[in-house]
């Protein structure tokens, strides 16, 4: 049945042996699913996992797909909607905040150059801000994460500006 | 007292992380060559003599957990590896993992000979996927090596390791929750009983421990000189990383012989208070931890005496706040982290935080009823009480602190 379905919803060959090498490097062990969603989604510009994708999955690791769309929603580093290219965390956990001034000023000048809020998406989809919980970088606030990755002690407009140029 | 003081971090810079044979250069796995010569029971009793307690937040001891699986009957038993560290303000474990992951590695591999294991897991938070190939990296050449696989060093017991990526979920640090998301679901807690050290992850018998108790193993089966046994005293002995952050100059992970005071943590290691400002509060344990305000400050750092002063070690985190944000700012962030966290499985959790959080921000705008405090102080009782799991049963120990600490600012109509 899950077949007939993969099969309404081909996968282009090229992303298709992309997922089979992430697969691969999980031993196509079906317990590994959060994992193997996490790189699956990084293989979208968009760091998401779009339904063909978890169709194929499913597929592929012989499980329903509802417990690959109930991780997707479950876990919140998972997304089976588009996101960003650029998804900007910042920290909403009271060791970061705390340190409200420079906190205030990273989220303003944030704000400010990408023109939009909080919650927002930029017009080309390139960035969103989001306020995400602690990501474990509580001693090197002011900080984001990007795609994983932390940029800190953002505590100028300088280094803000020179984090963004870097994304490029 | 000297707050200098290296044990379990005394391999931080030595070995390039990435080699093993640079690990062995410096003493690796002499303690997993020492352990599988002694009787694992004996193991437990070392462990045991050292009042080793479960560093994650339960404080369960080691020596006793260890024992008890050991003692678990069924085949193919599991020892798990908890690197999904969520708690806010504490990233102690990033240092362990990142400095020192072959003694990680080493630790579970004497784990797995005690309890008596055939298969270990290490569970770690998506956060910390960077250190995903350091930590695949160290399995593999432990494999090469002969330390892991079948008949390891000759003695005829087989261990493998496995690693595993949790997905940005708070409540996958609790024991049942994890055990899903290990096994491919959603990481939602379950009904205990039965335990997970009889029916835990796969229905196998399960040992789950904190990556700090591990990475002590296998330092105190070497520690022939009892640098360990000689810091600390009564119940609390040896070393404890704690992790330091908010308003102080220096924040960051530190090892501390148990017996540090508070003020040293805060005013040695990290620096002191931004600015020279004054303490409005110190929070224990992350966000399900108790807080204090600055009396607390001459206060030995151990079990007894955090115990004695209304807070408690947990996962080891300190969270200083100082007079810029007021107690009731802090308790709203607080509670936006478990209202964004609770799975929303149970009731008590997933109503209850909603409500508080709602309490909560009527206090800040000044709308609040002495019903409505009431009210609070009720859920929060039923919370601690009837949720599924740790999440729900903690995520209010930090308002009942803060009742007791600044009953000021509950008085409706009163303080801000």
């Amino acid at each position: 049945m899950l077949t007939a379905q993969t099969k309404e919803y081909p996968l282009p060959s090229e992303l298709q042996a992309k997922i089979d090498l992430v697969l691969e490097s999980h031993d196509n062990d079906p317990t590994q699913i959060v994992g193997i969603l996490l790189d699956v989604q990084d293989l979208n510009e968009r760091h998401y996992v779009p339904e063909p994708v978890a169709y194929y999955l499913a597929d592929r690791l012989a499980m329903p797909v509802t417990n690959v769309f109930d991780c997707l929603n479950f876990y919140s580093e998972l997304s089976s909607t588009p996101r960003a290219k650029y998804p900007i965390q910042i920290c909403a956990s009271p060791a970061c905040r705390v340190n409200a001034i420079h906190t205030n000023v990273l989220i303003d000048t944030l704000e400010q150059l990408l023109d939009i809020k909080m919650g927002e998406i930029t017009y080309d989809g390139r960035f969103t801000l989001e306020r995400t919980t602690c990501y474990g970088a509580c001693d090197r606030a002011p900080s984001v994460r990007i795609n994983g990755k932390i940029y800190d002690h953002l505590d100028t407009r300088e280094k803000i500006v020179d984090m963004l140029r870097s994304l490029e | 007292m000297s707050t200098n003081i290296k044990f379990l971090t005394q391999n931080f810079g030595k070995y390039d992380t990435s080699s093993i044979s640079s690990y062995m250069s410096v003493g690796g796995f002499d303690a997993l060559k020492k352990a599988v010569t002694m009787d694992p029971e004996d193991i437990c009793t070392l462990l045991s003599d050292a009042k080793i307690r479960g560093r994650g937040g339960a404080e369960y001891p080691l020596g006793r957990k260890w024992s008890q699986a050991r003692a678990v009957k069924g085949e193919n038993k599991i020892v798990i590896c908890n690197a999904d560290e969520g708690e806010t303000t504490t990233f102690k474990d990033r240092e362990l993992i990142k400095n020192d992951p072959f003694n990680l590695i080493e630790a579970l591999i004497i784990a797995g000979y005690v309890c008596n294991a055939t298969d270990g897991y290490i569970y770690m938070r998506a956060e910390y996927y960077c250190h995903r190939q350091l930590i695949l990296n160290a399995i593999r050449q432990a494999r090469n090596y002969g330390f892991l696989g079948k008949n390891i060093l000759g003695k005829g017991f087989d261990f493998d390791l496995h690693l595993y990526s949790g997905g940005g979920a708070y409540v996958c640090g609790e024991g049942t929750a994890l055990i899903r998301s290990i096994e491919g679901k959603a990481g939602r807690p379950r009904m205990k009983p039965p335990f997970v050290k009889v029916s835990g992850l796969f229905a196998r018998p399960t040992c789950l421990n904190n990556v700090e108790s591990l990475s002590l193993v296998p330092h105190l089966l070497m520690d022939t000189a009892d640098v360990y046994m000689n810091c600390g005293s009564g119940e609390s002995i040896g070393t404890k990383m704690v992790s330091v952050a908010g308003n102080v100059n220096n924040p960051g992970a530190f090892e501390i012989p148990f017996g540090t005071t508070v003020r040293e943590i805060i005013y040695n290691l990290a620096g002191g208070v931004q600015n020279d400002g004054e303490i409005q509060l110190i929070q224990f344990g992350g966000a399900s931890g108790k807080i204090a305000d600055a009396s607390i400050l001459d206060t030995p750092y151990t079990y007894d005496d955090l115990k004695a002063a209304g807070v408690g070690v947990g996962s080891g985190a300190l969270l200083v706040i100082d007079k810029r944000t007021s107690v009731l700012d802090f308790l709203r962030m607080n509670q936006e982290f478990f209202y964004e966290e609770s799975c929303g499985q149970c009731t008590p959790c997933r109503e209850g935080n909603l409500h508080i959080k709602i309490i909560l921000d009527k206090l800040a705008a000044g709308t609040a009823t002495e019903e409505d405090i009431k009210l609070m102080t009720t859920i929060a009782r039923v919370m601690s009480r009837s949720s599924l799991c740790g999440l729900g049963e903690t995520a209010q120990n930090t308002l009942m602190a803060a009742m007791k600490v600044f009953p000021e600012v509950f008085s409706v109509g009163g303080a801000k």
